[in-house]
């Protein structure tokens, strides 16, 4: 299983990098392949590696059919890959059971979705909270990081509004916050901005490089090739393989939409 | 982030599994409230037709008990060749001397005597009113009382002065007694001391006007034999005291006389209920049962529709066993809650139904405490299934193919 990587971009990203000192990598995908068992059988991923170091705000990109949905749950752990390994914070992620995955995910892994997934019938605040909910923290505990999460996201005015009295962005915001409030490993985010139009989208991936200030590791699939030139490292996948990995010391666009990112 | 270390599943703590069990509720609230009335009928059904028959037998028993277990009739019965028998006028003083006897009081039919409002009524609009000579002692014997004026007393049971059953007070037109209130009884005026309360263990006497036995001899021909004689026993003799009771008010004719237990019928009636009762336990049965099939059907839809919310949960890190509990719990408080509404509509038409009769209310707990216990079974029955496919449905399918 070779990997591939062209040297598109400034410079090449070493996959299991020494120069992050002692800190391991938060995931590392090695030579995962996944096949699906249908008639004839799909090869999703043929062979992917890479690695992904804390803080690191990642795209993966690719048009539909690239494989990149399938890689999302294989890093999500919510599928496992035919061959190959998958570590998350270290721990191979084949050598646990189903219900030790779940509370992996659930301490772990913090995921966005294009549809957003809220709850109508419950609060922002409650929406976020949940995001704890199974990981054995008290309510009123889940509520103290949910508002802190709220915060985070810029939407600590609005705890006890409904998803529905929210715009689309503002719930992409409370699904954000949602993923966050556990403080996971690593974010997980799937075409956040697919259901939001331009003008929002922007504001939801400049929310996206914000958290990275903070230190947040996101990973985030897009079909869209703006959106991935607007992210430090873009990791390009075509037909199941990888076909670029780049990292730009100033990625396009960064400066306009983060006033004080760095230069 | 964090060292690695593996992060071992927690469970839900009981206030989280309420509230992410009743979210299928809260947000579809008329379809969760039809698929509850079915159980709600039946287990109403079941509680309705368990509190009835307690409180009518509770009624009856109340009654019996007010009455008397140990009262026993003498009646005249008839002879082998089918002739009628009657009772021998001492057959009285003869049973008083059985040893656990208490009291013995006695009527007597006076034939061929009517009563009328007065002589201008048409002698056939005779109201079917029988006229009966009574002992002093009757009324306490029979547990009756006197609801206006006096009953008969040594003086005025040799006079012509008659008291009202309740029932013949009624068909007389006499709801009150006034001092000079007269009938028309076999040809002669007779004064009206006083009305009945109505009797449930001797109903004979509602529908008479008694006389007494010395005025009924002087003034209207009456043969002197009694016609039924009122037998109280002391209540351990009860059986005794039946058993030679014939041979003593007609020790001639033994075979000529009827003995009954009047308490003995009541009994009997409430006993008789428990056929029907079955019944009626069955259409509730069969009533939860189509619930049960409901609930299960509604979940089984739920769990389809909500396939987002299950790939939702096991993104956000719940395990097979914490969606199978959630949807379980949402079965089990649907019929809960079904149950519980039943089980309110039981007792509330128990009540409603008792109090028209009189009865004092029971709801046994057997029929309350089983409604809620076979609504529990109902809906961890007809949840289990949509619980496990719910388990079973991968997160990555649940998420992406909405």
């Amino acid at each position: 299983m070779t990997t591939l990587r062209s040297a598109l971009g400034e410079s090449r990203h070493p996959c299991h990098d020494d120069t992050q000192g002692s800190t391991p990598p938060v995931l590392e995908i090695d030579a995962v392949t996944k096949t699906y068992p249908s008639q004839p059988p799909v090869q999703a991923l043929r062979g992917v590696s890479f690695a992904v170091n804390q803080g690191e705000l990642i795209a993966i990109v690719g048009p539909s059919g690239s494989g990149k949905t399938t890689l999302l749950h294989v890093m999500g752990t919510l599928d496992l890959p035919s061959t190959g390994t998958v570590r998350l914070t270290g721990l191979d992620v084949a050598a646990l059971a189903d219900r030790d995955l779940a509370a992996l995910r659930a301490t772990q892994i913090g995921f966005v979705f294009q549809q957003f997934f809220l709850a109508e019938h419950q609060t922002v605040l409650d929406n976020v909270a949940d995001g704890l909910l199974y990981t054995g923290v008290r309510q009123a505990r889940r509520r103290e990081q949910a508002r802190e999460a709220l915060r985070l996201v810029g939407l600590a005015d609005r705890p006890t509004a409904r998803p529905t009295q929210l715009s689309g962005g503002q719930r992409q915001r409370v699904a954000i916050a949602r993923a966050l409030v556990g403080q996971p490993a690593i974010v997980l985010a799937d075409e956040p901005t697919g259901n939001l139009d331009s003008a929002t989208g922007q504001s939801i991936l400049a929310l996206f490089h914000e958290l990275h200030e903070r230190g947040v590791t996101i990973v985030l699939i897009t079909h869209d090739q703006h959106v991935a030139e607007r992210m430090p490292r873009q990791i390009e996948m075509l037909d199941g393989h990888i076909v670029a990995d780049t990292i730009r010391d100033r990625p396009l666009g960064g400066p306009v939409l983060i006033p004080g990112a760095r230069p | 982030m964090t060292a690695p270390q593996i992060a071992l599943p927690q469970r839900l703590r009981p206030s989280d599994l309420a509230r992410i069990a009743s979210v299928g509720l809260r947000t579809r609230k008329l379809r969760a409230s039809l698929s509850a009335l079915g159980i709600a009928i039946g287990v109403a059904a079941i509680v309705a037709v368990l509190g009835l028959s307690s409180s009518s037998s509770a009624g009856l028993l109340a009654e019996i008990g007010k009455l008397g277990t140990n009262l026993l009739t003498v009646t005249p019965g008839q002879s082998l060749t089918g002739q009628a028998v009657q009772l021998p006028t001492a057959a009285p003083g003869m049973i008083s001397r059985i040893g656990p006897v208490t009291r013995v009081e006695d009527t007597g039919s006076v034939t061929g005597v009517n009563v009328y409002r007065s002589p201008l009524i048409p002698a056939i609009d005779t109201n079917a009113l029988g006229v009966q000579a009574a002992s002093l002692g009757l009324l306490p014997v029979v547990r009756t009382s006197i609801a206006q004026g006096h009953y008969l007393n040594a003086a005025t049971a040799r006079e012509p002065v008659a008291v009202l059953g309740a029932a013949a007070a009624q068909l007389l037109g006499i709801n009150r007694v006034f001092s000079g209130e007269r009938i028309w009884l076999g040809g002669q005026w007779f004064y009206v001391a006083g009305i009945l309360s109505p009797s449930v263990l001797a109903p004979g006497i509602d529908n008479s006007v008694l006389v007494g036995f010395p005025a009924a001899d002087r003034y209207l021909g009456f043969d002197g034999h009694p016609s039924t004689v009122y037998v109280r026993a002391q209540t351990d003799q009860v059986d005794a005291v039946h058993n030679v009771l014939a041979a003593t008010a007609n020790p001639e004719n033994p075979g000529g006389v009827d003995v009954s237990q009047p308490s003995a019928a009541l009994v009997a009636q409430a006993d008789a209920q428990s056929a029907l009762n079955n019944l009626f336990l069955g259409l509730g049965a069969v009533a939860l049962l189509v619930g049960a099939v409901g609930v299960a059907n509604i979940m089984i839809i739920s769990v389809l529709e909500r396939r987002s919310e299950i790939g939702l949960r096991r993104a956000l890190g719940a395990t097979k066993g914490h969606i199978r509990i959630q949807f379980l719990a949402e079965a089990i408080l649907l019929s809960l809650i079904g149950g519980a509404v039943g089980v309110g509509l039981g007792v509330l038409s128990t009540a409603v139904y008792a109090s028209t009769k009189g009865w004092t209310v029971v709801v046994p707990t057997v029929a309350w405490a089983g409604g809620l216990g076979s609504a529990l079974l109902i809906g961890a029955v007809a949840g289990l299934l949509p619980a496990l496919r719910a388990a079973r449905m991968s997160p990555t399918e649940a998420l992406w193919t909405v």
